[in-house]
C-alpha cells in the first residue's frame, strides 16, 4: 500500500503564545517546533503500522521552508521512507492543501493520511481540501483504520458516539486519538533518517483564499475567587447573581 | 449578505442550529436553510430567522461528498454569499470540501459576527483556545463554520416556508456499518453547563455524586483524559486537546488538576469552578471560582445547595 501521511510543523504545547509586528505575526522567539502531535502519534505510525503488517511504502509531504527540515527527519527518524517539502511558506490551509492535492495527484497515492488538526491553527481543513481536490471519499476523525484489500474499515467519531464505515481506497482519512500509539525513534532509524531521500519541489501559484490579518490575545484572567468548602450556598449565589450563569 | 445555512438531518430544534440561522439573519440579507431528510420541524426555523428551508428527502443518510453536493447545489440555486455551519464533526469534514468545490474562503472555528467595514474578516480561536486570529476572506463566496456557543439565539418570530429540493448528491461512498451512540444525553459541545470529573474521584463507582450535580443543573457531563484512557468514562466525554473542545457557559471541574492539555479544551468556558483537594492544582489559576476541598464532600454540598436554590427560584 502507498501512503502518503501529510505532517505539519506546530509549536511545542507548553510555548509561550506571543505576536509581534503589531500584533500580524506569530513569535517565534525561544519556540520549540515539534511535528504536530495528531499527525505524527496518530497517522505516522498508523501508516507505518500498516506497511509492517502489509507491505509498501510510506511517504511524508510537509508544506514549509528549510528551517523545517528537523521535524522531516523526526518522522523520518520514527520509520518514514522518504519525504517531500514544498519549499513555500504555509500561508492557510487552502495553500497547503492545493500543493499538497498537487504532488499526491501525480503520484497514484492508495491513501492520504493527516491528523485531525494542528494544535495552532485548529482548523480541521486541510485532508477535507485535499480529497475535494483529488475526489475522493473522506473519513474524517477516525480513530481506529484497518485494512482489507482495497476496502478501509474505520471508526469515525460522530458528535456524541462511534460509528463503523467502509470505504474503498484511494481515500483521504483525518487522524484522531486511538489510532496508534506514538513511538520514539530509537538511534539506528536516527542514523538512517540522516540518509534517507528528501525531495524539494517548488510550490505552484494558487489563489489567497483566506489570510490572517491579525491575532489578539485573551484578556488576562482575574484572580480567581477562593470560596469556603463549607459554604456552597456563597457559590450558588456568586454564579446566579455575579456570574448570571445559573 | 445572502445566506444559506446547512442544518444538520433532523437538527431542527438543537440549539446549535438556532445559533446558526440568528448569525445568518445578523448578516442582514435573506436566510435560506439546506437540510436532507424529514422535513417535519423545519419551519420551526422561522423562528430565528430562516425564510426558506431547503430539503432534500431523497437522502436519509449522507457522507460528507453527498452533503458537499446538496450545499453546492443550494448555493447555485439561492446565488448566496456567505454559507454558515455549526462547527461540528459533519462540518470539518464538509466545510473544507465545499472550500475547494465552490472556490470559497473558509473561516473555521469563528466565534464572532464577521467585520465587513473594510473587506471581509471574521474572529476565530486559534493555539488551541490561548488566542484569536482575525481571518480576511478574499473570495465573492464565503464560508463560515461557527463554534458553538459563541452567538445568543434570537428568536424574532415568523415562519419558514419548506419546499422540496434535488440536491444532485449522487451515490454514497461511505458505507455505514454500525452506529454506536447512548440515547438522551445532551451533546457535550452544545452544552451551557458541564461537570466534570477526574482521577481524583479514585475510580468509576464514585460517579453518581458527579451525575447527581449534573442532573440538578440540567448539566452535561464529562471527564479528564487519564479517566478515559483507564475507561472509567466513555471516550466521547473527554474533553481537552486530544478530546473534545467545549465552550459552555459554566464548567465545574472536580479532582482534575488542570494540565495544559486539559485547559486547551475548556479554556473557553464563561466561568470555571475549580474544586481540588491540592492548592496548588494549576487550575486554579484558570479558574473563576476555586474551592480547596474533598470532591466527597464539596460536590454533595453543592448538589444540595443547588436543589435549595431551585426550589427557592
Amino acid at each position: 500500500m502507498n501512503i502518503l501521511v501529510c505532517i505539519s510543523k506546530s509549536p511545542d504545547t507548553t510555548s509561550k503564545i506571543a505576536f509581534t509586528d503589531g500584533n500580524t505575526k506569530f513569535d517565534e522567539n525561544g519556540v520549540q517546533y515539534i511535528v504536530n502531535p495528531y499527525d505524527e502519534w496518530y497517522a505516522l505510525v498508523r501508516a507505518l503500522e500498516l506497511k509492517e503488517t502489509i507491505g509498501g511504502n510510506v511517504t511524508i509531504i510537509t508544506v514549509g521552508n528549510a528551517a523545517d527540515e528537523s521535524i522531516i527527519r523526526k518522522a523520518l527518524a520514527i520509520g518514514a521512507d522518504n519525504a517531500v517539502r514544498i519549499d513555500a511558506e504555509p500561508t492557510d490551509a487552502f495553500f497547503v492543501a492545493s500543493q499538497i492535492a498537487e504532488y499526491a495527484k501525480k503520484n497514484n497515492f492508495d491513501l492520504v493520511l493527516t491528523g485531525k488538526e494542528t494544535i495552532n491553527y485548529n482548523g480541521s481543513q486541510v485532508a477535507g481540501m485535499i480529497a475535494e481536490f483529488l475526489d475522493v471519499p473522506f473519513a474524517s476523525q477516525a480513530s481506529k483504520l484497518d485494512v482489507n484489500g482495497t476496502t478501509l474499515t474505520l471508526e469515525q467519531e460522530i458528535v456524541g458516539g462511534l460509528q463503523i464505515v467502509e470505504v474503498s481506497t484511494p481515500a483521504v482519512v483525518s487522524c484522531a486519538k486511538g489510532m496508534a500509539e506514538q513511538r520514539i525513534p530509537n538511534m539506528r532509524g536516527i542514523m538512517a533518517a540522516r540518509t534517507k531521500p528528501l525531495e524539494v519541489i517548488a510550490p505552484s501559484a494558487v489563489d489567497v483564499y483566506t489570510s490572517f490579518e491579525s491575532y489578539s490575545l485573551p484578556d488576562a484572567k482575574k484572580a480567581c475567587k477562593m470560596i469556603d468548602p463549607s459554604n456552597m450556598a456563597e457559590l450558588v449565589d456568586l454564579l446566579h447573581n455575579e456570574a448570571k450563569v445559573i | 449578505m445572502k445566506a444559506l445555512v446547512y442544518i444538520n438531518t433532523n437538527h431542527f430544534a438543537a440549539k446549535a442550529s438556532f445559533e446558526a440561522v440568528t448569525y445568518a439573519k445578523k448578516l442582514g440579507g435573506e436566510v435560506t436553510v439546506v437540510a436532507y431528510g424529514k422535513a417535519a420541524g423545519a419551519e420551526a426555523l422561522g423562528a430565528y430567522g430562516a425564510n426558506k428551508v431547503l430539503v432534500d428527502s431523497s437522502i436519509n443518510d449522507a457522507d460528507n461528498q453527498q452533503i458537499t453536493r446538496l450545499v453546492a447545489s443550494a448555493v447555485e440555486a439561492t446565488g448566496a454569499e456567505v454559507v454558515i455551519f455549526s462547527h461540528d464533526l459533519v462540518a470539518k469534514a464538509v466545510a473544507p470540501r465545499l472550500s475547494v468545490r465552490l472556490k470559497a474562503g473558509l473561516v473555521s472555528g469563528a466565534i464572532a459576527l464577521p467585520e465587513t467595514g473594510n473587506g471581509f474578516t471574521c474572529k476565530v480561536n486559534v493555539f488551541s483556545g490561548k488566542a484569536f486570529g482575525n481571518v480576511a476572506v478574499k473570495t465573492a463566496v464565503k464560508i463560515i463554520s461557527l463554534l458553538p456557543n459563541s452567538i445568543q439565539p434570537e428568536n424574532v418570530g415568523g415562519t419558514a416556508t419548506v419546499e422540496a429540493f434535488n440536491g444532485n448528491v449522487g451515490a454514497a461512498a461511505i458505507k455505514v456499518m454500525d452506529t454506536k451512540k447512548p440515547e438522551g444525553s445532551i451533546p457535550l459541545p452544545e452544552a451551557d453547563l458541564v461537570v466534570s470529573a477526574g482521577r481524583g474521584l479514585k475510580g468509576p463507582e464514585n460517579w453518581g455524586i458527579v451525575e447527581d450535580l449534573a442532573n440538578v443543573l440540567g448539566a452535561a457531563t464529562a471527564c479528564s483524559r487519564p479517566v478515559a484512557d483507564i475507561g472509567w468514562r466513555p471516550h466521547h466525554e473527554h474533553v481537552g486537546q486530544t478530546g473534545v473542545a467545549i465552550r459552555p457557559n459554566l464548567y465545574i471541574a472536580a479532582g482534575i488538576s488542570g494540565a495544559i492539555q486539559h485547559l486547551a479544551g475548556v479554556n473557553g468556558s464563561k466561568v470555571i469552578v475549580v474544586i481540588n483537594s491540592d492548592s496548588e492544582a494549576p487550575f486554579f489559576k484558570a479558574a473563576d471560582y476555586g474551592i480547596v476541598g474533598d470532591a466527597f464532600e464539596v460536590l454533595p454540598k453543592l448538589t444540595e445547595a443547588l436543589k435549595n436554590f431551585k426550589n427557592a427560584n
